[in-house]
């Protein structure tokens, strides 16, 4: 392996990444970098994150050996790193303390958000209530029905949600309006960004906080089976789980990183959202990247059943790890995601959300190939309280 | 020397007029007779946008402008044509594309480049492509004598101007506002301000848009810059013009505009 140290100083992962953006967030862009290599060796900043992330977030997050879904799947043992058992119930609020933190070092008193599943904007509505910040989250008006009850918790713990009608209305729609909401409140505003996407310096930033992720199944792997696991799997939605699991673990040989992208009805129907798999480079929302996109260069509307993953494009360090081949990206499609869902209901006792679902419908699929003795580590990005409406929408029930 | 720089020079003290509507916009048939419309009511430049699927930087008049456009199917490819249409009754009113960068880059920059060159195109501004990122896309655009046009922003510090100063021809075009497209409240004596300010650095005419809804805010503007860029104002009109009226009620706004810039 390579040293591996990207992204340079222009937030460049190989081709990818960068910073796209409309001049007047230029000079916000170029201060978030500054103050954040500022803190980010500070001894201080650092202190109260993780006291944050052991006192309020609840970490380390345990790791689970899944021994009746590994037998019932007949081979490998799949292991969960609980990033469902977090505050919040994902792994989103290890990121939106981070920032939230650095927003109010640089004297910012509103934060904004976008947010698909909901997951997001609840962990940035949780952190703004935590530190006495005005909160205001966008939504595509598609999501703001699909997770009625994130919404609500929204609204509980103090937060304006702006439903957002335009284009898909979901995810992207979402991200869009924020971008145009900071272009206007630059000066007062800190834009919290949920995934390991966007212009530089965010896909560096949210995979820093977040890769507390694989830092600890590092340690924890080792403690539990003796050594480091075979492959990791993780779901890419934007990219924030999946890289803040991967990071971690690209120096490490011997360790395969998967992640797991929305296959929606299939990638054969072009109706999903992989664009890893099935996409091509491109530029949008900041950076360049893998992307959904017509001979024209629109933008695709995606489909999944996950609100989280319903994204047409992703985290620039994924469309590098991919170039070069250390990463691998496959695809779910919903029916899969929704048959590991109720599995690891009826197996295991646990709820995993609809994005979670579609890693671990590939680690069902990736462990009959492998033997007993071999072991996958799944990241379990979050429950699936937020989803019950949507699965028992799918079985024809109204609750 | 081309159409931009001519345009320019032979302003003798006028100040430049350029209205901006989407390609496409309420429908691809009457794109060419719009713009006709434009320079018969006063126009000097004129700037096509691109519609794109996630205008980020676009208020709601224009993200509809752009979504009633791509219902239509508009492409980059189309706009090209609707230029090459437009420049076999006009040669002389320069014509800048103005959208996102996706998609030149789907079309690649070089392909991108000698074909807007054989439409007729005579610049480029790309809204969310800042020079830093611009280095093989300006090289593109130089080589078939397009001109890249950059945005200045209210937040640009003194210290960028000259990074913007060594892509940018043509012109350049101070946002008179933090916000998106269609966004109100403009401070002319910070425009003025900050338009001095950019003189020292780049020595190419400067417009200033963002804001501009009337003849009188653009005489404000004209008074402290060298051209004027009205967008928002005439997409929105073109969004309640009845149908087929689209030109006739540009013509005749931009004619007041045109006259009070003059008067
Ligand atoms: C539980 C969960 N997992 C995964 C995702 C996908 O995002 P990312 O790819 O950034 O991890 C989301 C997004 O909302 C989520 O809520």
């Amino acid at each position: 392996m390579h040293p591996y140290d990207l992204p340079d100083a222009q937030g460049h992962f190989g081709r990818y990444g960068g910073v796209y953006v409309a001049e007047t967030l230029m000079s916000a862009l170029d201060e978030l970098t500054r103050e954040y290599a500022r803190y980010k060796n500070d001894p201080e900043f650092l202190a109260e994150y993780q006291n944050e992330l052991k006192h309020y977030v609840g970490r380390p997050s345990p790791i689970y050996h899944a021994r009746r879904l590994s037998e019932a799947c007949g081979g490998a043992q799949i292991y969960l790193k609980r990033e469902d058992l977090n505050h919040t119930g994902a792994h989103k609020i290890n990121n939106a303390i981070g920032q939230a933190l650095l927003a109010k070092r640089m004297g910012k008193k509103r934060v904004i958000a976008e947010t698909g599943a909901g997951q997001h904007g609840v962990a940035t509505a949780t952190v703004a209530a935590r530190y006495g910040m005005e909160c205001v989250v966008y939504m595509g008006a598609e999501d703001v029905k699909r997770q009625a009850p994130n919404v609500f918790r929204m609204k509980l713990l103090g937060a304006t949600v702006v439903p957002v009608e335009s284009g898909s209305k979901t995810l992207k729609d979402a991200l869009n309006e924020a971008m145009r909401d900071w272009v206007t409140n630059v000066d007062s505003t800190f834009y919290i960004l949920g995934t390991a996407a966007g212009p530089h310096p965010y896909p560096m930033l949210v995979r820093d906080f977040v890769s507390v992720i694989g830092e600890e199944s590092k340690v924890q792997m080792p403690e539990m089976i003796g050594r480091q696991p075979d492959a990791v799997v993780a779901c890419v939605g934007g990219g924030s789980n999946a890289i803040g699991m991967f990071h971690p673990y690209i120096p490490v040989e011997g360790v395969r990183l998967i992640g797991v992208e929305a296959g929606g009805d299939g990638l054969e129907t072009g109706r999903h959202a992989a664009p890893l798999s099935a996409g091509r480079p491109g530029v949008l929302h900041g950076a360049r990247s893998y992307l959904m996109q017509d001979a024209n260069g629109q933008i695709i509307e995606t489909h999944s059943v996950s609100a989280g993953l319903d994204y047409p494009g992703v985290g620039p360090e994924h469309s590098y790890l991919k170039d070069i081949g250390r990463a691998e990206y496959v695809a779910v499609t919903d029916a899969e995601a929704l048959t590991a869902f109720h599995d690891l209901c009826r197996y295991e006792g646990i709820i995993p959300a609809l994005e979670s679902s579609h890693a671990l419908a590939y680690a069902a699929k990736l462990a009959p190939t492998l033997g007993k003795d071999q072991v996958i580590l799944v990241n379990l990005s979050g429950r699936g309280d937020k989803d019950i409406n949507t699965v028992a929408g799918l079985a024809g029930i109204t609750l | 020397m081309n159409r931009i720089d001519r345009c320019f020079a032979e302003l003798a003290g006028r100040k430049a007029l350029i209205p901006f509507i989407t390609a496409g916009d309420p429908e691809p048939g009457q794109t060419v007779a719009m713009m006709h419309a434009l320079v018969a009511g006063g126009a000097n430049v004129i700037e096509l946008g691109v519609p794109f699927s996630d205008p980020m930087a676009d208020g709601p008049v224009i993200q509809r402008a752009s979504e009633r456009a791509l219902a239509h199917g508009v492409g980059l490819r189309d706009v090209l044509a609707m230029v090459a249409q437009f420049r076999a009754d006009d040669d002389a009113t320069p014509v800048v594309l103005m959208g996102y960068l996706n998609p030149v880059e789907a079309m690649g920059y070089a392909e991108f480049a000698k074909a807007a060159r054989a439409a007729g195109v005579d610049g480029l501004l790309t809204v969310d492509c800042p020079p830093e990122e611009a280095e093989a896309l300006s090289l593109a655009l130089h080589a078939e004598q397009l001109a890249p046009i950059y945005l200045i922003a209210p937040t640009t510090p003194a210290e960028r101007l000259s990074g913007i100063a060594r892509h940018a021809r043509g012109y350049v075009y101070y946002v008179s506002l933090k916000g998106v497209t269609g966004a109100a409240n403009l401070d002319v004596t910070e425009v003025a301000r900050r338009v001095a300010e950019i003189r020292q650095h780049i020595q190419l005419p400067i417009g200033v848009g963002f804001g501009i809804r009337d003849g009188q805010t653009a005489r404000q503007v004209a008074d402290v810059s060298d051209a004027v860029v009205i967008g928002s104002r005439l997409v929105q009109a073109v969004e309640a013009a009845a149908p087929g009226e689209a030109a006739a009620t540009l013509q005749t706004l931009l004619r007041d505009i045109r006259a009070a810039l003059d008067a």
